[in-house]
């Protein structure tokens, strides 16, 4: 599905991501964790296509379609989602008009007729109670007055209603409590299909105990520098970074 | 330094008022008659405005003034179309129809308001009434306002409405400002309004002007009077073509505990709008609303002027002035604030805040605040800026491709405005125009 190779990326003129492989397959999961800064929110934005972030070398494609030559909405209508860091709010757009018309655009893109207001809120209700989302807080502004924690389940939420091929998570486990975790987990776990592929970025095992990884990396100083099975993140939470990050440096310096 | 504008329409204008005063003096009460002389001083101290009059340094009236205009309307050269009155229609507004062409009432095309308490006429009928002759004239400063001097001076016609005490007028009352003739033309309409103690009414006034209209240049002048407790919702929804010049002073005067929200929305069109906007508050626990929206396009100015002058302790005010700038547009925001000494506990807001689309846009944006009383909360403030990035990028990465949200964007930003408006077909009506105008 996702092929990733010798990726670069830089901002503001500084490197970021230096040579990055990724290869992903229909129904898996890969967890990506590595130290702050290490260029996995880079990572996410340079496949979704940010305009702050300058490739400089290498290839993305999905399903074979080059990601990088794509404007950002197109490859979202193609079927790549990232589920925010941070999301924004954008107070006085509703967040039900917002979803219906990006619906309608990644509809329209796939030659798919725009869904009619009854069936579109039938799935709204639907895929509510998929990640246990609060109806109201839905007829509010985009994330606006939303606590950290509601911010993260309407990415979940606005996952579920765009069904995408490939879905980012970019640290969605952080600010959520423990019940909605579990909640949100639950909600991936249901999506996941032979047809769709995640790739979960996230600093604790804790939210890996709920969404299986089939593979577990570790990005440092902009590469992929360790794959493993889920046990590697469990490792990682053990022993931490450093006996990862010695090694690479040693070969950077090499 | 030259502070007025020479032209043909000056020396034009002078002459009618020979003509005019002499009509006045034989058919007009003395107090009018007196009024309209004094104006016409003032207006020959004044002159038409040049930039180097400070409150139009950066609205220069000058094209718009150089060309042709007739002062008095050939009726032979209307024409009324159902398509011209259609853009002003506002879906699913149930309401009481008033239409002026050209300033003019037209009872034909007008609904007959059968409720007690509201009465609606052509101000020429209305000079007698006795609540005109309490009123009429004695907001406006013609020493201050160049246009509303001049319009005292030569007013023929216009509308007035009355709302008795304790009315409450069930339907909004849509005035339709028609503009449509074959020549050009410069008309000055007059508008009272007064609302007795605890009144209550909307009114709602849409400016359009049929496509194939000539040049006009509209004088408006308008007053209007809450008594105590009285309640006024009043809707500007300003449209136009390149060939309507519009110059709208409204003169505000209120009493004790009355509430003033107005809405003022203009659309790309109009070549030349300002809007002179004042509000004095004259007594304790008044509160008065402004919001207005500017979407600007093409060469279009508009100059927006407001003074909210509060004049008793605990009153309260809000101004938000939002401003969406297409193409070479230019807008101009000077909002002055003033607090006299006896007005304490004041709250008074302000904020101008702008959007540009284009490089070549301008806005030239003034808060001010003048204050005398020590007990008070106020604050002003002006921002100009882009499309916020992050936000933009959010949509996008939702498959949302990036005319619609952009679009979004400045449906939210113009929502701080809109939200207001408490007619949801309004509401409506001033998303429409947005959508049509960012086309
Ligand atoms: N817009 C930007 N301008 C300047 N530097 C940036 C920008 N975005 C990212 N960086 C830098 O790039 C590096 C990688 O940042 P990135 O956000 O990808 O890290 P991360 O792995 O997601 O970290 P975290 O675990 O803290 O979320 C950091 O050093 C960061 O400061
Ligand atoms: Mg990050």
């Amino acid at each position: 599905m996702l092929s990733i190779k010798n990726l670069r990326a830089s901002v503001e003129g500084k490197e970021i991501l230096k040579g990055l492989n990724l290869e992903v397959k229909a129904g898996e999961v890969h967890a990506i964790m590595g130290p702050n800064g290490s260029g996995k929110s880079t990572l996410a934005s340079t496949i979704t296509g940010k305009d702050s972030y300058d490739v400089t070398g290498g290839q993305v494609l999905l399903d074979g379609k080059d990601l990088l030559e794509l404007s950002p909405e197109d490859r979202a209508r193609e079927g790549v989602f990232l589920a925010f860091q941070y999301p924004v709010e954008i107070p006085g757009v509703s967040n039900i008009n917002f979803l219906r018309t990006a619906l309608n655009e990644i509809r329209n893109y796939r030659g798919l007729p725009q869904l009619e207001a009854k069936e579109f809120l039938k799935l709204v209700k639907e895929r509510q109670k998929l990640v246990e989302f609060d109806a109201a807080l839905a007829n509010r502004s985009l994330n606006e007055g939303f606590s950290g924690g509601e911010k993260k389940r309407n990415e979940i939420f606005q996952l579920a209603m765009l069904e995408p091929k490939l879905s980012i998570l970019d640290e969605t486990d952080s600010g959520l409590d423990i019940d909605a975790l579990r909640i949100v987990a639950n909600g991936v776990n249901k999506l996941r299909s032979e047809k769709n592929a995640f790739i979960i970025i996230t600093h604790y095992q804790r939210l890996l105990d709920y969404i299986v990884p089939d593979f577990v990396h570790v990005l440092y100083n902009g590469q992929i520098v360790k794959s493993g099975g889920k046990e590697l993140a469990l490792e990682l939470e053990e022993k931490g970074y450093d006996w990862i990050k010695e090694p690479a440096d040693e070969k950077e310096l090499v | 330094m030259i502070t007025k504008i020479n032209n043909q329409l000056y020396d034009q204008l002078v002459a009618d008022f020979e003509v005019r005063s002499i009509i006045s003096a034989s058919s007009e009460s003395n107090e009018l008659h007196a009024l309209r002389e004094d104006a016409f001083e003032h207006f020959k101290k004044l002159g038409f405005p040049t930039t180097k009059v400070e409150d139009w340094k950066y609205t220069n009236l000058t094209p718009f003034l150089k060309q042709a205009y007739a002062t008095e309307i050939d009726d032979e050269n209307i024409t009324i179309t159902d398509s011209a009155l259609a853009k002003a229609a506002i879906a699913g507004l149930d309401c009481y129809k008033v239409v002026l062409v050209n300033g003019k009432y037209n009872a034909g095309l007008s609904d007959v308001i059968g409720e007690e308490g509201i009465g609606v006429s052509a101000l020429s009928s209305a000079v007698n009434d006795a609540s005109f002759k309490a009123h009429f004239g004695k907001y406006t400063k013609i020493d201050q306002f160049h246009f509303a001097a001049l319009n005292t001076a030569l007013f023929n016609d216009g509308l007035f409405i009355e709302v008795k005490k304790n009315a409450v007028v069930k339907k909004p009352v849509h005035i339709i400002h028609l503009l449509s003739s074959a020549g050009n033309i410069f008309i000055q309409p007059r508008f009272l309004f007064v609302l007795g103690s605890n009144a209550e009414v909307s009114i709602v006034e849409s400016f359009v002007t049929a496509d194939d209209c000539a040049a006009v240049f509209v004088n408006n002048v308008a007053e209007i009077v809450l008594d105590e407790n009285a309640h006024m919702q009043h809707y500007y929804v300003q449209t136009g073509t390149e060939q309507t010049r519009m110059v709208q002073q409204t003169d505000v005067s209120q009493q004790a505990s009355s509430v003033y929200n107005n809405y003022k929305a203009s659309f790309p069109g109009a070549a030349l709008l300002r809007n002179n906007f004042n509000v004095a508050l004259n007594a304790e626990n008044i509160e008065s609303h402004l919001w207005g929206l500017y979407l600007a396009g093409g060469k279009q100015v508009v100059d927006n002027h407001t003074i909210v002058d509060h004049r008793k302790p605990h009153c309260q005010s809000n101004e938000l002035y939002k401003g969406v700038m297409k193409d070479e547009a230019i807008a101009v925001f000077n909002g002055k604030i003033f607090v006299r000494k006896d007005a304490q506990k004041t709250n008074a807001f302000q904020q101008n805040n702008n959007l540009m689309l284009s490089q070549k846009a301008v806005v030239d944006s003034k808060p001010q605040l003048e204050i005398y009383a020590d007990d008070v909360k106020c604050s002003h403030g002006s921002t100009v800026g882009q499309f916020n990035k992050e936000a933009l990028f959010y949509l996008k990465s939702r498959g949302i491709g990036e005319e619609k949200a952009r679009a979004l964007l400045i449906h939210a930003f113009a929502f701080d405005v809109t939200e207001k408006m408490p007619h949801d077909a309004i509401q409506a009506h001033i998303n429409h125009l947005i959508e049509d105008g960012l086309k």
